[in-house]
């Protein structure tokens, strides 16, 4: 088969601009060759060159103490002490899983730990944040069992226990769902694993599975591009996940890994062997000769076009010491996995791909790699926004029936129970995990050490689609407030930013306000912004975009992880303690959506000194042992924290919580920053409630735990049997 | 005298590590044996490890029973010294025949993590302190752990689950034994209920009495 003849159609058609075609005339000084031109479009497609987002993510925050390695690595680094490192991220896999919700779930899942193992660390914990459309929807429910499903069979099968995460429901993610996949791994600080090429001679080593036909454009066309129609057609670009080869592979890299002989090591993911061969040899100032009919390939008669673009799962590319090579080709021997020598190192800045033969790509790495076109887009604040976020309590019918109200929202697909979800997944593999799904945040232990790490993913796109600068700082400050309820101190962030299409202003300007919201908490509260991934084009023609989701997945850190806090209760006849203040605030709560169908106003009020000195009160509480439980208030505000912790205790209460003014469903339902709900031993209560006044944290005795019914004032009593049940059957009834 | 336990790695295991480490946190010699090995270091028992191996693509421990080690492990078996299979081991020692009946798909289909309670029955060599009746809360982790006895044999059930079946097992059935008593298998995971920090600590009691059952075994020969 011959290549097509190169023309600006056809460039047009890779989904590349007039400017960006004129850009390679100047480069090249010739016209591309079809590989070339395959090259030019993935590693300038949105995915891979972040062209709309460079500018933004360059105002967030990214040093302090703990990092050891920020964005521009397969993963972020931060120092957890005791010689070890946690190496995080989190990454998008929408538009595949969309396509092909078990396939694309799974792979997204073998990206982000090929993303952490690549750089030396062992996968520790996985966590998964969803968005689908809504429940009643038959095509939803077909997509979440995929999802999951997907999910559960690769991580399940690879060995990386899933901890935790999100799943929520909004009709304005039908057509477009988000799956984003964290993982975070734990590796010695003195053996952190690089993507560099360095060292010209040095030879070039592809290992792991065979090159398939499987994904070719899947980061260039399919995440870089809004649905339509012809989506379904795109069912080929989603790539085939094998766990059981990825578990070969780690064990395999981190073998090959101590033997001292590599060098640089980078995993194929989007763009597959062009994206990972041209990034190393960019990072290093070098070059890379490659032969391409020495790539081990699944399938006869494939191109050069073909091998250079495949997105098949389970590979990676290497650099070792010359010399060395052997030794590493032996550790795959052992594993029973592919690996071969496919090129060198050199020193002239070049790529030189080689195909029966002959030259096919003859291109310099820098402008195309480091030096990516970068668009300033249009942004407009879009019409109607601020209309939105108006709210006249005033005008809201007052609730007459406060019990029901708590047992609707315990039962709504955004408040119930997760178990459904994370049944399917093993939360226990690497015996490390401290406290399982279903809390706030998973506390996972660092093996071999005291010390824990408590991990979260959050962000309310109701939220962000009403103000994305705010919802954007309440995703940060709700994250840190979730790992600090078990007692950690948050150490730094990754983020995950979903979003519509940069090309259409109003997107763009979710984005700008969203960045700039998460840049200013972070500074805020300390945390630096170590990895993350940009998902742009989500959105379906003629439907709109999605919500802006700025996901922000977090790890704190525990120095003694038996000081560790569950959400839920431990034992009747403790103290409840309220920690924080609520305001005179129901703008974009769960309970305005669920009872009263609104969703508008302007999200709480967010105070991060307030944040801070909740955070640092909760860490020394429960370093002191103060802590039985503690459990933050958000979603469904402190009326559903608190039947959350007697729920999945099934231990009762009997509390009043504080006034805040006239309304009692403010009291119960108002989603305020900065709080949280303890439970105590009575005889340490006076201990609790001085060491928050010396932090400056508003506390209060409200109750009692124990008894089988939940009672809040003002006026909310109901039978704790019947709240578990509700709030159980939801997901379980409407997807079997 | 400590046990010496050999935890076999076959390509896929996930549990090897986590079984290993709870056995040496109980005081015994832990050896790894890989799945390549034609002959086994000195051993008092063998224990085959939970996960996916060879990927379980498929039948659970179906290309498992042809790894080199497991001619080893059938004349370990036949000659009395104690076999343990945990999740894809019990899987693994039902398709090499060294144990009855077979695993199947979950009812509902789906994986499933979550404590159980088991009760014990007739644990063959493991009885040193699992008197039956005696109740144990342990983790399940599996997506094929409904057992099937074979039609014309009636298995000597070793566990039963007790309230929630997880899995659709006939008869509730957890763990069964050989006839001998030597080689046992469970699905659920006594080594991740051994460290307190991480829950229940109920599978301490049941890989102590495989280690007895060890120590029994070389003071025997």
């Amino acid at each position: 088969m011959s290549d097509p003849e190169v023309t600006d159609a056809l460039a047009r058609e890779h989904g590349l601009s007039e400017h960006e075609i004129a850009l390679i005339g100047e480069i090249l000084g010739r016209r591309p060759t079809f590989p070339e031109l395959g090259i030019f479009s993935v590693m300038w497609s949105e995915h891979c060159s972040y062209k709309s987002s460079k500018r933004y993510l360059k105002t967030l925050p990214t040093a302090g103490a703990c990092v050891v390695q920020g964005p521009g690595e397969n993963a972020g680094v931060v120092d957890v002490g005791e010689g070890r490192v946690a190496v995080f991220k989190i990454e998008s896999h929408n538009h595949p899983s969309y396509v092909e919700p078990h396939g694309g779930a799974a792979t997204g899942v073998g990206g982000i730990l090929r993303d952490i193992f690549t750089m030396g660390a062992r996968p520790l914990a996985s966590l998964d944040s969803l968005r689908f459309g809504s429940l009643e929807d038959p095509h939803q429910r077909f997509l979440v069992r995929g999802v999951v499903a997907g999910i559960a069979d690769y991580g399940n099968a690879f060995g990386c226990a899933t901890v935790g995460g999100e799943v929520t429901f909004h009709p304005r993610y039908s057509r477009n769902i988000l799956v984003n996949a964290m993982n975070v791994g734990i590796a010695r600080a003195d053996q952190i694993f690089l993507a560099s090429a360095s060292g010209p001679g040095n030879p070039v080593l592809y290992v792991g599975s065979k090159t398939g036909r499987d994904g070719i454009h899947g980061a260039s066309l399919l995440a870089s591009a809004e649905f339509d129609e012809e989506t379904d057609a795109k069912r080929p670009t989603v790539q085939l996940g094998d766990p059981f080869t990825e578990k070969l592979l780690l064990e395999a890299c981190l073998e090959a890994m101590a033997t001292g002989a590599i060098v640089g090591i980078q995993d194929m993911g989007a763009a597959g062997l062009t994206c990972s061969s041209f990034e190393m040899a960019s990072r290093s100032g070098t070059g890379i000769e490659m032969d391409l009919d020495r790539v081990p390939q699944r399938e006869t008669g494939m191109t050069a076009y073909e091998l250079l673009l495949s997105e098949s799962q389970e590979r990676m590319l290497l650099v070792a010491e010359a010399g060395r090579e052997g030794e590493i080709l032996d550790v795959f021997a052992k594993w029973d996995l592919d690996a071969a020598i496919v090129g060198r190192v050199t020193d002239d800045g070049k790529m030189r791909v080689r195909w029966h033969g002959r030259v096919v790509v003859d291109i310099p790495v820098d402008p195309i790699a480091a030096n990516a076109p970068v668009y300033e887009r249009p942004i407009a604040e879009p019409a109607g926004r601020a209309a939105l976020r108006e709210l006249d309590l005033a005008k809201l019918p007052a609730e007459r029936d406060p019990s029901g109200a708590l047992l609707q929202l315990l039962a709504s697909p955004n408040l119930c129970s997760r178990e459904w979800v994370y049944r399917q997944y093993d939360q226990l593999v690497q015996s490390s995990t401290v406290l399982r799904p279903g809390g706030d945040a998973a506390v996972v232990r660092i093996p071999e050490t005291e010390r824990g790490l408590a991990l979260t993913t959050d962000c309310n796109p109701r939220w962000c689609a009403l103000d994305p600068y705010a919802g954007a700082q309440h995703a940060v400050a709700e994250a840190a407030r979730n790992a600090a309820v078990t007692g950690a101190r948050p150490l730094a962030v990754t983020n995950c930013l979903n979003f519509g299409s940069p090309e259409r202003p109003e997107c763009m300007w979710e984005f700008a306000e969203a960045t700039r919201g998460m840049g200013d908490a972070c500074r805020a509260l300390g945390l630096p912004i170590v990895s993350g991934n940009v998902s742009f084009y989500n959105e379906t023609s003629g439907e709109g975009a999605i919500p802006p989701t700025p996901t922000i997945g977090l790890v704190g850190l525990l120095e003694d992880v038996r000081h560790a806090v569950p959400a839920s209760f431990r034992a009747p006849g403790d103290d409840v303690v309220f920690l924080g203040e609520t305001r005179e605030e129901l703008g974009g709560s769960e309970y305005l959506a669920v009872r009263h169908g609104l969703e508008r106003g302007a999200p709480p009020a967010l105070d991060l000194a307030a944040e801070l000195r909740l955070q640092k009160l909760l860490a020394a509480a429960a370093a002191r042992g103060l802590l039985r439980s503690a459990h933050d208030c958000s979603d469904g505000g402190a009326a559903v924290a608190l039947a959350e912790c007697a729920i999945r205790s099934g231990i009762g209460l009997d509390a009043a919580l504080p006034a805040a003014g006239p309304r009692p469903d403010v009291a119960l339902f108002a989603e305020s920053c900065a709080r949280a709900v303890a439970s105590c031993a009575p005889e340490r209560t006076a201990e609790l409630l001085g060491l928050a006044g010396e932090h400056g944290v508003p506390a209060a005795r409200i109750g009692r735990t124990g008894g089988e019914r939940i009672r809040i004032q003002p006026r909310v009593d109901v039978a704790l049997a019947e709240a578990h049940d509700l709030w159980s059957r939801t997901l379980p009834e409407a997807l079997g | 005298m400590s046990a010496r336990v050999g935890v076999l790695m076959f390509p896929g295991s996930l549990d090897d590590r986590d079984l290993g480490r709870s056995f040496g946190l109980l005081g015994a010699d832990v050896r790894m044996v890989w799945h390549k090995d034609t002959r086994l270091p000195e051993l008092d028992g063998i224990a085959a490890p939970g996960g996916f191996s060879y990927g379980d693509y498929l039948r659970a421990g179906a290309m498992a029973r042809f790894s080199p080690v497991m001619r080893a492990v059938l004349d370990f078996a036949a000659s009395g010294r104690p076999v343990l299979g945990v999740c894809n081991g019990f899987q693994i020692l039902c398709e090499a025949g060294l144990l009855p009946g077979a695993l199947v798909r979950n009812r509902d289909l789906k994986f499933v993590c979550q404590d159980v309670r088991i009760v014990v029955e007739d644990p063959g060599q493991l009885r040193a302190e699992l008197p039956p009746g005696r109740d144990l809360v342990l983790p399940v982790k599996h997506g094929e752990g409904a057992y099937m006895p074979d039609p014309d044999h009636k298995p000597r059930v070793a566990f039963r689950y007790v309230g929630t079946n997880p899995n659709g097992s006939t008869d509730d059935i957890a763990g069964v034994a050989n006839e001998a008593g030597n080689v046992v298998g469970l699905m659920p995971h006594p080594e991740y209920a051994v460290d307190p920090l991480l829950g229940s600590t109920d599978g301490a009691p049941l890989l102590r009495s495989f280690m007895a059952a060890c120590l029994a075994a070389r003071t025997r020969r």
